[in-house]
């Protein structure tokens, strides 16, 4: 198993290395690039969600202290946008830990509420510290990264930087499940009490993961603050929690390859409804945005009812039936 | 200078909004007894109850007892239909997998109430004059004594259905231990599609009564859901009479955050007091950590 | 294991490369519009995208802009940062559009900024934070059409002022919008020596707002200033009057839509606030320059869409015949459309525009008109 999730990643590499070839325009490298940051942070919650079997509702707060902490470091403070994205992650890895450590003890729906409330509270901070966070005006004017002298301004340079980021996301991730960090950690999903008896130090493995999943979201938010060049709280609000569990659930919940199969399908969704919608348009089909809504609740359903397991495992078990009947096939002549 | 007049107001506000919260809270705690999930389009329901009154009673002109009865009926089948279509069919029902289905029937019925209904809010009359009535010195809507009212008597059918009927004891089996129930010949399956209509028409009746003092707009749900939520947790979930305390209380105290602390950090304030409640008393107020342990995530 | 991720990357890469780019053709003009038609703040986008459809309807009845088209992208933000970061992405890279109006809130039309700056393309944003266009210097390529909220402000002092009140409580929403006009309120306040006793907020979606009342007449203050641009502001109204508070009551020119009156039923009579004339056109005078476009529009708009009409699509309404007066003069060169704009002079829904080289907004505070409230329709204050 873990030579196939190296190939996976290779392949994954040599795809993203080939793409600013192949699209017709910096319009879809863009988008790809916000489809990279919701994998990243998706990586890290499939760790917590799937193998930790943690659930959180609350980690846009985490893309909200990178976010927030990148934007105000570099521009009031004036310090290096390196800094502030390291300094981001600090906390937001500080933050986890003492969030972690009273909620992680809570079970089920008492800890998805906890998470919820945490997610809540930091939301309303962003909006209501306006001398610190700027409020509602949010942040702008925040300065590009640049990289050993090597600014990334434009839309290919930011694709393949926060690609590489998700693939060495992933490399990490991978490591982390085929060690015995990740065994102890499936063993707690599992049953905790089984674990401990066997020595797993719950408490402690639970919070590494914890912590480990908000540093993921917060260079994730890091990232959308050097892209996008202007933040306000709007897009960490909590339902945007609740949509980063639906990336990881529609994708699989098990799977770290479920993960960004489930991130990059509803990144790229918006995009795939207006295609779909220029395309009735030929045939004089009025698409509006308006269904968009019933659309992206219709593919959740369908694929919880039919898919539970998660796009991933479906794809993977439909195209190793079709392999399955052709190689029958081939057998029985 | 405060009041007594004042502290009086926080009160009454504090519980208008509370008796909301609690009864979404208890539509949580129905179908949680049930099915062991919660049921993310519960704030879907509110608001669909909402949007129907307003149209049967401003475009239809019902007069209000007949739409108020027509609009429970059938929010109550949208929530029946929900269970049939998107929860009874499901072969393995892990928890996880129920809530990210109740995620998307919420997001659907979203969708639906904004193609049928728009983007605008939506008010309608109150149920008897809007003219505020003077109370000791507060001033008190006579909407409120309605949603008060309304409660009260909610609680009281429930105390007697779920303890002095035959249905409300089977549903009261399946909760404590469904196993044993359906080997008594209780229909567990039909016990869960009850849960939900009973659920929806809490909704529902939660929607109608509070409509005439907010606006009522399709996006709503969202925001009432995760309120009545922490109620449910905040009073242990699976206890109905711990989540209508527990309501009215995060009502109450969202009002006096936002009085005597600060309007803007209110909703960060009573959050706070929420998880301060389940870090020390992990089954919530009201909830026993023996039924905690029952309901595994 | 190499199947799988085969068929992962077949899919992302067809979703994408297939995808043609426009056709430019030479006949067409293509200006992008960026609304929130669905999502936060689709009572803006809404009207703001009929209004720019029945224009381009109209003016390609006509005979187009020079015989040419006039073909309008309109993409829809739903109310967030990077959904209109991604539709100012798509209409200048992939429809190629020569301008953009839009987008509807002040948020969204702050996160694309650095995208129309760096890719050279005129915004014409129907938004309201004067931010939006200043400090001038680092907003070569941004304009709008709303009037300015310090003006706004200035407009509510003035009235307060012949009124001799000086102490006023402020509630404002916490979004782009409110929290843009609570900032003016206050750097406004010492100018014209009024003292702010109470400084209270509201989220967008609270359902009721006592709390912050209570404290606001606790605190001694003579008159309350609400400034939002949703719904939610109608429920203030509706909570004084059941905690029976008679003091006046200002609200900001987001109040600009009949719905918001109707929800507020009764308690929204006498409320006073500055807005385009468009809301009490029929209480205008018939020799004010702007007369014949507001009755035009709002005649037009209410024919067309059986619905009343809104300052919002006047924005819309603002915006794009700014662009496509002109696209008439210099054509689709986005550079030379750019400088005529700022060499604009235009009568307006909002006001009678004055644009330059120092000044993006182009309205200045006799735009509005101070308004009431009276048997729930709009009327010009006397």
């Amino acid at each position: 198993m873990n030579v196939k999730d190296y190939y996976g990643i290779g392949f994954l590499a040599a795809i993203v290395a080939a793409l600013p070839f192949m699209v017709a325009n910096d319009y879809y490298l863009g988008i790809l690039i916000f489809t990279a940051l919701n994998c990243l942070t998706c990586i890290g919650l499939c760790l917590l969600l799937g193998y930790a079997g943690q659930i959180s509702m609350g980690h846009s707060a985490f893309l909200a202290i990178g976010a927030y902490s990148s934007a105000l470091f570099t521009t009031k403070l004036g310090w290096n946008p390196w800094a502030a994205m390291g300094a981001g992650m600090a906390i937001s890895m500080v933050v986890a830990v003492l969030v972690g450590l009273p909620t992680l003890k809570l079970k089920g729906h008492y800890l998805a509420m906890a998470t919820l409330g945490f997610a809540s509270i930091v939301h309303v901070v962003c909006v209501a510290a306006v001398d610190i966070t700027g409020g509602p005006s949010g942040v702008s004017n925040i300065p590009r990264l640049s990289l050993f002298g090597f600014e990334l301004n434009t839309d290919t340079r930011i694709f393949y930087f926060c690609w590489t980021m998700v693939i060495l996301g992933l490399y990490l991730a991978v490591n982390l499940i085929h060690s015995r960090v990740g065994r102890g950690l499936q063993a707690i999903h599992g049953s905790e009490d089984a674990a401990s008896s066997l020595g797993v130090n719950i408490t402690v493995d639970k919070i590494k993961i914890f912590v480990l999943s908000a540093a993921f979201a917060s260079l994730s938010g890091s990232l959308y603050a050097h892209y996008v060049l202007y933040i306000d709280p709007g897009p960490f609000d909590v339902m945007h929690s609740v949509l980063l569990i639906t990336m990881v659930a529609v994708g699989g919940i098990h799977s770290i390859w479920g993960a960004i199969t489930g991130a990059t399908l509803l990144s790229l969704l918006p995009e795939g409804l207006s295609f779909l919608s220029e395309g009735l348009a030929k045939f004089n089909i009025q698409y509006k945005t308006d269904y968009d809504t019933l659309v992206y609740g219709g593919i959740l359903l369908v694929i919880m009812l039919f898919m539970p397991e998660g796009l991933f495992d479906g794809l993977r078990r439909s195209t190793a039936m079709v392999f399955r009947l052709n190689g029958e096939k081939g057998q029985g002549k | 200078m405060m009041e007594h007049s004042d502290i009086l107001q926080y009160l009454i506000m504090g519980v208008q909004s509370g008796c909301i919260y609690a009864l979404v809270a208890m539509g949580f705690n129905m179908i949680y007894n049930a099915t062991g999930i919660i049921n993310f389009a519960q704030g879907e329901f509110v608001v669909l109850g909402g949007l129907l009154m307003v149209t049967l009673t401003m475009t239809v002109q019902l007069p209000i007892p007949l739409a108020f009865i027509t609009t429970t009926a059938a929010v109550t089948l949208a929530g029946i239909a929900m269970e049939r279509f998107t929860i009874n069919p499901v072969k393995n029902p892990t928890v996880l997998r129920l809530i990210i289905i109740t995620i998307a029937v919420s997001i659907i019925m979203k969708g639906i109430a904004m193609g049928v209904w728009g983007k605008s809010s939506y008010f309608m009359r109150h149920f008897s004059g809007s003219e505020s009535l003077d109370f000791f010195g507060a001033t008190i809507l006579p909407q409120t004594l309605w949603i008060m009212g309304i409660l009260v008597l909610i609680v009281a059918l429930y105390i007697f259905f779920f303890n002095y009927t035959m249905t409300g004891k089977c549903m009261r089996a399946c909760a404590i231990n469904r196993d044993a129930a359906r080997l008594s010949g209780i229909n567990d399956r039909r016990m869960v599609m009850l849960s939900f209509a009973l659920s929806a028409g809490i909704g529902a009746i939660a929607g109608i009564i509070i409509t005439p003092i907010i606006q009522m707009d399709y996006a709503r749900g969202a925001l009432l859901g995760i309120k009545g939520f922490g109620a449910a947790v905040l009073g242990g979930l699976g206890n109905s009479m711990g989540a209508i305390m527990a309501g009215v209380l995060l009502g109450v105290l969202e009002a006096a955050s936002a009085g005597f602390i600060s309007s803007h950090y209110m909703d960060a304030i009573a959050l706070f007091v929420l998880l301060l409640v389940l870090f020390t008393r992990p089954s919530g107020i009201f909830g026993s950590s023996a039924a905690m342990k029952l309901k595994e995530f | 294991m190499k199947i799988r991720n085969l068929f992962l990357s077949v899919i992302m890469t067809s979703a994408l490369c297939f995808s043609a780019a426009a056709q430019v053709v030479a006949d067409e003009l293509h200006v992008g519009c960026i609304f929130s038609i669905t999502g936060k703040a689709s009572w803006l986008g809404e009207p703001e995208r009929n209004t720019a459809e029945m224009i381009a309807k109209q003016i390609n009845a006509a005979g187009g802009i020079n015989g040419k088209k006039l073909v309008l992208h309109i993409e829809d933000d739903q109310g967030d940062n990077t959904q209109a970061v991604n539709a100012a992405n798509k209409l200048i890279k992939k429809d190629k559009v020569c301008a953009i109006i839009g987008p509807s809130t002040s948020g969204t039309s702050m996160a694309i900024i650095p995208v129309v700056q760096a890719a050279k393309i005129p915004l014409i944003s129907c938004a309201g934070a004067a931010v939006i266009v200043e400090p001038v210097a680092d907003r070569k390529w941004v304009f709008k059409s709303p009037q300015k909220d310090s003006d706004c402000v200035k407009r509510i002092y003035d009235h307060l002022k012949t009124k001799k009140i000086s102490k006023i409580g402020i509630i404002t929403s916490t979004s782009g919008f409110g929290a843009a006009g609570r900032d003016q309120l206050k750097k406004i306040a010492a100018e014209y020596k009024i003292e702010i006793v109470a400084d209270e907020t509201y989220d967008p979606a609270s359902t009721d707002m006592t709390a912050q009342l209570i404290k606001i007449k606790g605190a001694g203050a003579k008159a309350l200033v609400n400034w939002s641009i949703e719904p939610a502001q109608s429920i203030v109204p509706q909570n004084m009057k059941q905690l029976k508070l008679t003091m006046p009551l200002y609200q900001s020119h987001g109040f600009g839509n009949l719905k918001y009156v109707e929800a507020a039923g009764a308690a929204a009579e006498g409320i006073i606030f500055p807005a385009g004339r468009l809301l009490a056109v029929d209480t205008v005078a018939a020799n004010h320059p702007q007369k014949k476009v507001l009755t035009t529009y709002r005649d037009t708009y209410e024919k067309s869409y059986k619905d009343k009409v809104s300052t919002f699509g006047g924005h819309a309404y603002d915006a794009l015949w700014i662009l496509v007066n002109a696209m008439k003069k210099v054509g689709s060169d986005p550079a030379k459309i750019r400088d005529e704009i700022e060499r604009t002079k235009f009568v307006g829904t909002a006001g009678v525009f004055k644009f330059s080289a120092t000044d993006h907004c182009g309205l200045d505070k006799t735009a509005f008109e101070l308004l009431t409230v009276k048997n729930g329709k709009f009327v010009v204050l006397k």
